[in-house]
């Protein structure tokens, strides 16, 4: 048996020449990305070595030196950044999913499917992400700004640093409703647990999520390869799944 | 500057729960240090080892057991609420309440020690002289051990000034409420506004070397009974 795994092994890595890239990973990523790495090791024998943190963070780090190939990133203007100071390969750059924006409680009775709670205000926080690090946070104060609630509300705002700690204070009741990524409570198609409400998408600018091949992966076959089955059919479903916009 | 103000509040914020929470370290310590000095108890490793827990537990630990802890259905949470003081968390309180556990090995060891070398003869000799024992503590045994109460103020001050993990997990980044230096550094770092960045984190860097250099003088003209 373990044998014949090793042969299959060899064999993969004779007709595709696996390699190994290093990806840098937003946050809210963690989930659908994981699954993918997992289907593309299985697909091209190519293995992504994940990262996973705060876009902002990624970035300093990638000008100051790590050995990333390749970030997918929590917005648009990170990539197009370091596209523009040399460190992102030309032309590399896309749009690997759309977030949403979802208010929720872990209180089942709490967020109604119209978002009117918050014009009740009768809760004592309500968390999200920094709105000036993190694009699902500026989101949030965009909708707020949008339904006129921004000033009222502000008081109440506990921020987390990105969209996992506003997740945090949420899921640990500290606060009892927020704003989230949809695809960190979205499990098969739906809500897993509490209530919430999914943010309309005119309610704030498209939160855009890109990717970009970094200089350090310029000839890393893996790389190229994972930024083309991220595109792919299979990529896609499993995106749409967490809750993504398709 | 637009968010100079909100840097100074930030400063502000930070010195005001330094030396809160110093004040308060200074008095819950003492007794504490007093005891872990003279005990026999069995008691004396299990509580040390507690004392010195925040030494080697990384913050974010500590962070998110507090975030638990004081959260609606965590113990404190249940109790502070019970009290009617409502939940902590996100709160000046709560900051300090974490400051407090966060610094604590800064204050007691300091003082431990100066009290061991103290040790107890300044006692039994004022006690031979009628001394009341809370009267020879006051009068003998904390005046002996004055370099011991700098250095454990000091510790203590400049360790929560660079308290950071803890309060990234319990403090919401609430400004002049929870919005500290260190977690406005990280916050300037992470927008990319690397000149702000640099001005506090460079200021930061002075302030500590000035502290250790302060220890360290004072080490030497106390060598004899500081740490």
């Amino acid at each position: 048996m373990l044998s014949k795994l090793l042969l299959t092994a060899c064999c993969f890595s004779c007709l595709t020449q696996a390699a190994e890239v290093n990806v840098a990973v937003a946050a809210n990523f963690s989930g659908p990305m994981q699954k993918i790495a997992a289907a593309f090791a299985e697909d091209t024998g190519h293995l992504a070595l994940l990262s996973f943190g705060a876009t902002g963070n990624f970035y300093s780090q990638i000008r100051n030196g790590a050995p990333f190939e390749m970030l997918l990133a929590a917005d648009e203007t990170t990539p197009a950044r370091l596209e523009r100071e040399g460190l992102g390969l030309r032309g590399t750059r896309f749009t690997y999913a759309i977030g949403k924006l979802a208010l929720w409680s872990k209180d089942p009775a709490l967020v109604d499917s119209g978002g009117e709670i918050l014009s009740t205000g009768n809760f004592d926080r309500l968390a999200l992400a920094n709105p000036k690090l993190a694009p699902y946070g500026a989101a949030a104060v965009e909708t707020l700004a949008q339904l006129g609630l921004l000033e009222r509300l502000q008081p109440k705002f506990v921020q987390g640093e990105n969209i996992a700690q506003a997740y945090q204070f949420i899921a640990t009741g500290n606060a009892s409703l927020g704003f989230v990524s949809l695809s960190q409570i979205f499990v098969d198609g739906r809500v897993a647990e509490g209530s919430a409400w999914i943010v309309p998408a005119n309610l704030h600018a498209p939160i855009q999520q890109d990717a970009v091949i970094l200089t350090n992966g310029a000839n890393n076959a893996a790389a190229a390869a994972l930024a083309t089955y991220l595109r792919g059919e299979k990529a896609h479903s499993i995106i749409c799944s967490y809750g993504y916009d398709c | 500057m637009a968010n100079s103000s909100e840097t100074i509040q930030a400063i502000l914020l930070t010195l005001e729960l330094a030396s809160l929470t110093t004040l308060l370290l200074l008095i819950l310590a003492t007794p504490l240090a007093w005891w872990l000095a003279h005990t026999a108890s069995r008691w004396r490793a299990p509580i040390s080892a507690i004392v010195a827990l925040p030494l080697v537990l990384p913050p974010t630990v500590l962070g998110f057991y507090l975030l638990i802890a004081l959260g609606p259905n965590g113990p404190l949470g249940q109790l502070t609420q019970a009290m009617g003081i409502g939940v902590l968390s996100f709160t000046f309180a709560g900051l300090l309440i974490g400051s407090v556990i966060y610094s604590l090995p800064f204050a007691v060891q300091p003082l431990q020690h100066a009290f061991e070398n103290v040790g107890t003869r300044p006692m039994e000799v004022a006690a031979t002289l009628r001394a009341r024992p809370l009267d020879a503590f006051l009068t003998v045994a904390l005046p002996m051990a004055r370099p011991g109460f700098i250095s454990a103020g000091i510790l203590t001050f400049a360790h929560t000034i660079g308290e950071f993990g803890v309060v990234l997990m319990i403090g919401g980044n609430i400004p002049g409420k929870t919005r500290v230096i260190s977690t406005e550094i990280y916050g300037h770092v992470e927008a990319m506004e690397y000149t702000q960045a640099h001005w506090l984190a460079g200021g930061m860097l002075l302030f500590s070397f000035l502290v250790l250099i302060g220890m360290s003088l004072l080490n030497r003209r106390n060598s004899r009974i500081l740490l």
